[in-house]
């Protein structure tokens, strides 16, 4: 399956494309059903996203995971920074990355 | 240090002002991300793999504390409390967002910094020995003609679009701490026969994924020639570098591929031309730059000794200070390198706290070194006990400038969107690894660097031990790499076979000082060991 990522224009963040908006947490991404290039084209035009493209991710009973290691570092955060990640109470989430 | 000058300050603030407003045209969608992307790069503003990552440029690594402290306020009002400090003495912020980005280059215009030369294909920005000024074993001081060079190259209007990024290096003593003849240009400051100062230029050097040691092309230029000299270099780069091939554009190859005999000859031809051009600046200004490096008020007399009754002071003393060229006075290392830190980090604290102590202890001067640490340059040996416990209680103290646990790191996977592994994670593991065992110090100098990637900005080339990340499958995966150095004895390093996990490269660290330590002479260090006995023990030990 093909998910949808970008950053956002105005800080940057990563950010995961939910059918309707953009969400920093990827378990919010939606599958891709439309033209990726025409969701990509409308949202960056509108601003709403910076630099958006496809990806490869699968979806099991802990959520979606991105295909890549490089992927799943921008959804979580810096593996060596737990505490700058989108879970700093889970010592353990440096795991799921790898 | 340099001081900025009435032009210096309305360059820079003309900057901020054209900045802010690309980047407003930016946010209200009059620039989109194809047009605004060459102009936020040209501001040191990258897009990274968490956020917008802004690269503060630091002219030959020379700090005030007052510019400090402005890095560290920055850190802490618009990043996330902390500062990386990179093998190019130069400042990453890691979580910038777009909106404020006009506002910080306003702070740093406010003491004298900017970030300009820290992207594109321009010359970058200078770097320099970080005992400058202060080694005993240097010539002259070399940032004047650092700072001289910064100001030829700052803007230039026919080098802005270089066929690719361009780096120089300069140093003016023998020992090279600077990794001179790995950059497009280094220039060693030297005396000839006749006593005259000079400049000797190696060019076509580099790491990457087609690492070169710069050979040597000009001898001896007098500094009266100095930026002619350099102008020609460039003009022949500008002309017929390789535009058609991003990897092959860097100087390096277009002095590989001519040999250099054919590019020096070249150069000889342009800057023959060049001299009747009027291209070089009056001395003066050299002059008037020099009274800005001029000696700080050193005390005489002073003592050189020091009181090491305290087995852990005298560890620091022994392995972070350097002899300086002044008696009583040292050069101290302030370590970046905390046993499973992350190398080249600083928290606000901490850089506020540096800064303090480069104002008490250091005539108001630090430096960047390219091994991501930070130097004290004028320390009097009476002061250095209390200095290291002020030290010791920020975190700050470690003792192993020069050690296995000294690594240089690139951001590597963590942080870099062109990496194909993480680099931190493996440095922190390894100096955990040999701090553990507690033999860090009976291994000696042993210069360890890691990158994440091939473009190879944690040095690995020139590692006694390199370590390359790479992505197998999609999987991390590390060569390991021995002999190289970025010193006078510059060498690149080889590879020794087949990579290894994150886990099983630092068993085959531990194997390749295994290896050293039952095969080394007296006095041997890890590189010299390597070089007697070749790499096949070690392949050995590894692979065996």
């Amino acid at each position: 399956m093909n998910i949808l990522t970008g950053n956002d224009l105005k800080s940057g963040a990563v950010v995961w494309w939910t059918g309707e908006t953009w969400s920093i947490h990827v378990n919010d991404a939606a599958l891709l059903d439309d033209d990726a290039e025409a969701i990509c084209a409308r949202e960056e035009a509108a601003r709403n996203v910076n630099l958006p493209y496809p990806i490869e991710a699968t979806r099991d009973e802990d959520g979606i995971r991105p295909a890549h290691t490089k992927e799943r570092v921008r959804a979580l955060g810096p593996t060596v920074r737990p505490d700058l990640t989108l879970k700093p109470a889970d010592p353990d989430i440096g795991n799921w990355v790898i | 240090m340099y001081l900025y000058d009435s032009y210096d300050q309305q360059m820079v603030d003309a900057r901020v002002a054209e900045f802010r407003d690309q980047t407003e045209r930016r946010l209200n969608g009059k620039l989109n991300e194809e047009q605004f992307r060459p102009l936020r790069l040209m501001n040191g503003l990258y897009l990274q793999l968490h956020a917008y990552m802004l690269r503060v440029a630091i002219p030959y690594g020379t700090l005030n504390s007052r510019q400090m402290h402005a890095l560290a306020q920055i850190s802490g009002k618009y990043d996330r409390g902390y500062g990386h400090f990179t093998t190019r003495q130069n400042i990453q912020y890691n979580w910038i967002k777009l909106e404020d980005a006009p506002d910080i280059l306003a702070d740093l215009a406010k003491v004298e910094m900017h970030a300009i030369q820290t992207s594109g294909n321009c010359i970058r920005n200078i770097s320099s020995d970080h005992f400058a000024g202060a080694a005993a074993d240097e010539l002259v001081d070399p940032r004047p003609y650092a700072e001289l060079l910064r100001q030829w190259s700052s803007f230039h209007p026919e080098f802005t679009a270089l066929p690719r990024k361009f780096k120089i290096a300069v140093i003016a003593s023998d020992t090279d701490r600077a990794a001179m003849r790995l950059h497009d240009i280094g220039i060693q400051i030297i005396k000839n026969d006749a006593g005259e100062l000079g400049a000797s230029f190696y060019v076509g050097g580099g790491m990457g994924r087609t690492p070169m040691i710069a050979p040597l092309i000009r001898e001896f230029i007098p500094l009266d020639q100095l930026i002619t000299y350099s102008e020609a270099c460039l003009r022949v780069y500008n002309r017929y570098g390789r535009r058609d091939n991003k990897y092959k554009a860097r100087i390096k190859i277009l002095v590989h591929e001519l040999g250099k005999e054919e590019y020096a000859r070249q150069v000889e031809e342009e800057f023959a031309h060049l001299l009747n051009q009027g291209v070089e600046p009056p001395l003066e200004e050299l002059e008037r730059i020099k009274l800005f490096f001029d000696d700080p008020a050193f005390e005489s007399g002073l003592s050189n000794e020091i009181d090491h009754s305290d087995p852990d002071f005298a560890r620091w003393v022994d392995r972070n200070t350097q002899r300086h060229k002044i008696p009583g006075y040292v050069s101290a290392v302030i370590s970046l390198k905390p046993v499973g830190g992350i190398p080249g980090d600083a928290s606000v604290e901490q850089m506020h706290i540096m800064a303090d102590l480069a104002k008490e202890y250091s005539f108001d001067e630090c430096r960047v070194m390219h091994t991501q640490n930070i130097v004290l340059p004028h320390v009097k040996m009476a002061d250095l006990h209390a200095l290291w416990t002020k030290l010791e209680a920020a975190g700050l103290g470690s003792p192993n400038l020069d050690t296995i646990e000294d690594i240089i790191a690139c951001p590597g996977l963590d942080y870099c969107s062109l990496a194909n592994a993480r680099s931190i994670p493996v440095a922190q593991k390894i100096a955990e690894r040999f701090a553990d065992k507690g033999c860090t110090e009976e291994l000696g100098e042993l210069k360890l660097k890691i990158s994440g990637c091939i473009n190879a900005c944690g040095h690995h080339h020139a590692g006694h031990i390199g370590i390359l990340g790479v992505d197998k499958k999609g999987v991390e995966n590390y060569q390991l790499l021995l002999g190289g150095s970025e010193a006078q004895d510059t060498a690149l390093a080889k590879i020794t076979g087949p990579g290894f996990s994150e886990e099983g490269i630092v068993d085959a660290v531990e194997k390749a000082t295994e290896v050293y330590i039952a095969n080394r002479t007296e006095g041997e260090r890890f590189l010299d060991t390597y070089r007697r006995i070749g790499m096949d023990p070690f392949k050995e030990a590894l692979y065996g």
